[in-house]
């Protein structure tokens, strides 16, 4: 069971690799959501079978599978775009940071004082990684959406690191992440309603105008 | 949580329900949607849980058993005990008075008919307020605390903005806002550092801390600034006066009459956690009371806002509570007891009545700005002849503030008094002898500001032509006050009663013997002040039938004020409040700045001009604006970071992250 | 016993008129008039109870309590002052600061009756009298707790009946400028020269004269006799320090004091004659120079 996990956790870092190469918002928000469909999936290979994991495993899969990048389409239609414009430090060099942080994960990973049991699986790695992921998407693209998707693999990232701690802390991982990605969409929706509506745009880097000075 | 089964025998309990009830009492009128009985359910549910919890705490005063109970939240902060002592128990007993007098007030003041959204909003959050106030009292865990203060901030500062489209009020919120959270990072400091030193939050037990060096100055100070922000101690109150004067009057009478207590608790309850203070700090505390005391009753007597008035001389009360806390400070760590008891009789005596005339005065507030239309003083005038109920009252409160017998607030300086007379008689070097004629400089100018509030509102005749309509307070309204003033004169007169109240408070705080006490508080005479008292009524009486003897024998006419044989007076040559108090504001200008702008007189034929006055605040102006502005230069400096771009934001936060995990690994 | 505690009464509440006819004669000798005659204010008085009242249409209750709350506060503060070597008819500890809040709800009534007139004059003199009142406060609490330190004691009779000649000589630069700051305080709290013009009314000398402006009748007639009763009260304080002699005889000692009385009387009506008042500006000076006095007479005890 472990080793598949560890697989679909490979997978999941692939699926980053595919973020940060792409141009087309439609096949971003796929993305995300199949990342999403995989993290729902993973609970389910590690603990026993009952009802109370069934409707997590269902929750999970319908919220990040399906419920929100579902509003994100929604918002995608409203605002009409379509492609996202050239990022601050262009795609390749992008691809080129992930590996680089990819790499440093596992470095990190390495280095902290985890439980014998963690040591040897790809969770630690798989949530920094994820994370700096997120990260590195929040800060390079201009577009509002892209920050979005950003902010929901961050989420992932963190939801990964949950995983480890389903012992120690029995409800709170499910959700808080769940309550967490909710509120957050919820919220940028709305912001990127009234940003296209205050600036006819979506571009983020707009927003300096309103600096005070 | 809360094991039902001791609630109705155990004083505790019920004092713990009667606090969750005080918070919930905003709720029916959230979920009903016709406005009337939302209100009325709220008023009935303050009352009964103001009369259950005061039944509780009057047990726990007299001696009954108080058991600690322990909520049993999820949080990593150590366990959350509640208890209620007498130091606890004598900040309770005001409070729910308060808020039965309040509660009953605002029913008639805001009824829900008139103004349905405002009146739901103002009754959910006076509920919060008072039942975060109580949870701040019966806490015995820092992080608890915390919490009770966060939400006590909050819920006062949302009832401040009630009337949110005044630009005043917003003002006013905002510094207030500000004011009570540098306050609560204070407070952050001060748990962590006890935290650190005996490894949880919980609170230490009673006199079994002892810190040395630069952790005990750290730690009072922390206390001191913390509390003292929200107790309105100098140079910390520059948002009382805005708060007071902005907040409708019955959330006044709370935040003025209760909420600033809760900042004295706070201080006595961190003193008592020491078992040795530092020499400095009853000074301090001594000479932050003395500077509170004159310069806020210097500031009320040049204010024109009756509100902001009111305001001022409560941070002038507070002062002299800090006075009587130095003193007993200084006795304690001396050794004096009889300095530590005088001194903490007078200090709890004077909280309790304060809680008891300013709710009264600002409660009366509310009456006569209703009726007037206006704020301000100058405006008034001869409203005792539209307000014959509200008028006798608010007379007591002020003659009570002034601390004149036969009424209340004398008893309490009387044990200031005996603290300094004590000194100046036996000590070597008696400096705390120095309160006597600092307390009557400040009975001197009390006299001078409530002369010129109660002449310039209710005497006379009326300024302004708004103040000849308006109409007497409904009987809602009334009656609190009413209650108030008794208990005022009551305790004037029934001094002894007052003492019998306060006795276990000092008992149990100061660690003294109750035979000790007993014999001090005996140089105290009491039931001989309480027949003087008794006497000046009845000689009041006697001289009055004389009077009236002889007046009925001769014939009485009426007639305009003769004054002098001016024939043609008006309202608008009378003395107004300004001009009562510019003589005397003149004397403290070193304190209480008089800015003067006149416009207009220049050449041989000068165009309209007007003048204006407006009273400053040196301590405000010299000291903490220049603070400011070095703090606004410093700051300024830093803006550059502030470029803008989203993007860079989220950079830095993901490059602080990095950095933490690089380091983390060298 | 009880004839020396009718005495006692019957002093207090008869001679404070005489004080101010004998006030009266010295300056009229002064001016080389016959002045008044010594029993003048008695008349007055006896006019003013049978004279009809006058009430302005302006006034409230405040107005007509006004006279009645400052008589019975300054009843109850004479008595706990020692006439002499005689002790006062109530005495407890700390008398004396019930004894000075006393004079300070008389003032608050006072002052509230002249605003309640609405007319300018009567504020004007509110105004003044609570703003000088306020700064002699102060000096008031100086001089008690000097006298607390010096007699041990807490109470005002012990306090006032322990200077004697033998406390002059040995402490006798505090007791002088006890007496000193403790005569400005008579002069300042009373009304008179070089605070106040008792003869007049005019806008120059307003504070207690023109407070009272609107009363008429037996109030009036309260308003004097309280007066005449305050400069007797707190004359007893000063005649106890300034005067300290004792025998043990009790007639002898009545006789002392009824003496000693007269005698500030003229010095009062000395004062008044060769003095003018005093700038407006140069009272609140005047005041804090009283303090000073006293605050160094208490340092002067404590070294």
């Amino acid at each position: 069971m472990d080793s598949l996990a560890d697989q679909l956790l490979v997978l999941v870092m692939l699926i980053n690799f595919i973020m940060l190469g792409t141009s087309r918002l439609a096949f971003a928000i796929r993305a995300v959501a199949a990342q999403g469909v995989i993290l729902g999936i993973i609970p389910g290979l590690l603990h026993p079978f009952s009802g109370h994991l069934l409707g997590i495993t269902v929750s999970i899969i319908l919220a990040k599978g399906i419920v929100i990048p579902y509003l994100i389409n929604e918002a995608v239609r409203k605002a009409q775009i379509r492609r996202e414009v050239e990022p601050f430090i262009g795609y390749v060099p992008t691809l080129l940071l992930g590996a680089v942080f990819t790499a440093l994960a596992f470095m990190f990973a390495q280095k902290l004082p985890l439980a014998p049991e963690h040591r040897d699986l790809l969770f630690v790695p798989a949530s920094i990684a994820t994370l700096m992921t997120g990260f590195l998407i929040l800060t390079t693209r201009r577009k509002a959406i892209s920050q979005v998707i950003g902010y929901l693999v961050l989420e992932n990232g963190i939801f990964i690191f949950g995983l480890l701690l389903t012992e120690a802390m029995p409800f709170m991982v499910e959700a808080g992440a769940l309550l967490d990605l909710l509120v957050g969409i919820f919220v940028m929706g709305i912001v990127i309603n009234h940003i296209s509506r205050e600036f006819s745009t979506v571009d983020t880097s707009q927003l300096k105008a309103l600096r005070e000075e | 949580m809360v094991f039902v089964a001791h609630i109705f025998g155990d004083p505790v309990g019920s004092l713990l329900w009667a606090i969750v009830l005080l918070g919930l009492s905003g709720l029916p009128g959230l979920l009903l949607k016709r406005p009337g009985p939302g209100q009325l359910l709220s008023v009935v549910i303050t009352l009964s849980a103001a009369v259950w919890g005061m039944a509780g705490a009057l047990r726990i005063l007299g001696g009954a058993p108080a058991t600690h109970y322990l909520l049993d939240w999820q949080l990593p902060f150590g366990p959350c005990e509640l208890a209620v002592d007498p130091l606890s128990a004598l900040f309770l007993i005001p409070l729910l008075l308060a808020a039965a007098c309040c509660s009953l007030y605002g029913a008639a003041y805001l009824p829900a008919a008139a103004q349905p959204v405002v009146e739901k909003k103002v009754t959910l959050f006076s509920g919060l307020l008072l039942a975060s106030m109580a949870s701040v009292l019966v806490a015995r865990n820092g992080v608890m605390l915390l919490m009770a203060w966060e939400l006590m901030a909050l819920s006062s500062w949302l009832l401040l903005l009630t009337y949110q489209q005044d630009a005043q009020v917003e003002r006013a919120g905002m510094v207030y806002l500000l004011a009570t959270h540098t306050g609560t990072m204070a407070l952050f400091v001060l748990f962590s550092l006890l935290r650190g030193q005996t490894g949880s939050f919980v609170f230490p037990a009673a006199h079994s801390l002892t810190l040395v060096g630069p952790l005990a100055v750290v730690v009072l100070l922390a206390a001191l600034i913390g509390f003292g922000a929200k107790a309105g101690i100098m140079p910390l109150h520059i948002w009382l006066p805005g708060a007071h004067a902005n907040a409708p009057s019955h959330v006044s009478a709370l935040m003025s009459g209760i909420m600033l207590k809760v900042g004295l608790y706070g201080i006595l309850r961190t003193v008592s956690f020491f078992h040795e203070l530092p020499v400095w700090f009853g000074w301090l505390v001594l000479l932050l009371g003395g500077v509170s005391a004159v310069t806020g009753i210097a500031l009320a007597s040049y204010q024109r806002d009756l509100k902001r008035l009111l305001a001022c001389s409560s941070i002038e009360n507070i002062g002299i509570i800090c006075i009587g806390l130095g003193m007993a400070l200084v006795g304690m760590q001396s050794g004096n007891q009889t300095l530590l008891v005088f001194g903490l009789v007078g200090a709890f005596m004077h909280i309790l009545n304060h809680a008891l005339f300013k709710p009264l005065l600002f409660l009366g507030s509310g009456v006569i700005i209703h009726a007037s239309g206006t704020r301000q003083i100058d405006r008034m005038g001869g409203l005792s002849r539209i307000l014959p109920r509200t008028a006798p009252l608010f007379l007591v409160g002020s003659l009570a503030i002034c601390g004149l017998p036969p009424l209340n607030g004398f008893v309490g300086e009387l044990f200031l008094y005996f603290g300094a007379f004590s000194d100046g008689l036996s000590a070597p070097l008696p400096l705390i002898a120095f309160i006597a004629p600092v307390l009557a400089l400040v009975g001197g100018l009390a006299v001078i500001t409530f002369v010129k509030l109660y002449g310039a509102v209710f005497l006379g005749s009326a300024r302004d032509s708004a103040a000849r309509q308006g109409h007497e307070a409904p009987f809602a309204m009334v009656a609190p006050m009413a209650l108030l003033a008794g208990l005022c004169l009551l305790a004037g007169v029934g001094a002894p009663l007052l003492l019998q109240l306060v006795e276990p408070v000092v008992i149990d705080y100061a660690a003294v013997s109750p035979a000790l006490f007993t014999r001090l508080t005996g140089i105290v005479p009491l039931p001989q002040i309480a027949l003087m008292n008794g006497l000046l009524l009845g000689l009041m009486l006697v001289v009055w039938l004389v009077w009236r003897l002889l007046v009925q024998q001769t014939p009485v006419t009426s007639a305009d004020t003769w004054g002098c044989g001016y024939l043609a007076p008006t309202p608008r040559i009378q003395y107004t409040g300004s001009s009562f108090a510019d003589l005397a504001a003149g004397l403290f200008a070193g304190l209480v700045g008089a800015r003067t702008t006149l416009t207009g007189l220049s050449g041989h034929f000068p165009a309209a001009s007007r003048l204006a006055l407006d009273g400053t605040e040196r301590i405000l102006d010299r000291m903490i604006i220049p603070c400011l502005h070095g703090a606004d230069w410093c700051l300024a400096w830093l803006r550059r970071m502030q470029s803008g771009h989203l993007h860079l934001y989220i950079l830095y936060v993901f490059a602080t992250l990095f950095a933490l995990m690089v380091w983390s690994h060298l | 016993m009880i004839p020396s505690l009718l005495l006692h009464i019957l002093l207090l509440l008869l001679m404070p008129p005489l004080l101010l006819g004998v006030i009266n004669k010295t300056k009229a000798a002064f001016a080389g008039r016959y002045g008044a005659p010594f029993l003048q204010p008695y008349y007055d008085l006896a006019k003013l109870f049978r004279k009809g009242s006058v009430f302005s249409t302006t006034t409230t209750w405040i107005f007509r309590a006004g006279p009645v709350v400052t008589l019975s506060a300054t009843l109850v503060a004479a008595l706990l002052v020692p006439l002499g070597n005689h002790p006062a008819i109530i005495s407890f500890n700390g008398d004396m600061i019930l004894f000075a809040y006393l004079f300070g709800l008389a003032r608050f009534f006072t002052t509230s009756a002249a605003l309640d007139t609405g007319s300018p004059f009567e504020g004007m003199g509110a105004a003044r009298e609570v703003t000088f009142a306020c700064l002699v406060e102060p000096t008031l609490f100086f001089i008690l707790i000097t006298l607390a330190r010096m007699s041990k004691s807490l109470s005002l009779t012990p306090m006032l009946t322990y200077p004697s000649p033998t406390v002059w000589i040995g402490a006798g630069a505090t007791m002088l400028l006890l007496v000193g700051a403790l005569f400005i305080t008579l002069l300042a709290e009373n009304c008179r020269i070089p605070f106040d013009d008792p003869n007049t009314h005019l806008e120059l000398t307003m504070i207690h004269e023109v407070m009272v402006l609107d009363h008429s009748g037996p109030a009036f007639g309260l308003i004097l006799y309280g007066a005449a009763l305050k400069l007797f009260v707190l004359g007893a304080v000063f005649v106890n320090l300034a005067f300290p002699f004792k025998t043990g005889n009790l007639l002898l000692d009545w006789g002392i004091f009824v003496a000693a009385m007269l005698v500030l009387a003229v010095l009062i009506g000395v004062v008044e004659s060769v003095m003018a008042r005093l700038r407006l500006v140069r009272i609140p000076q005047l005041l804090v120079a009283a303090t000073i006095l006293s605050a160094f007479a208490m340092l002067l005890i404590v070294r």
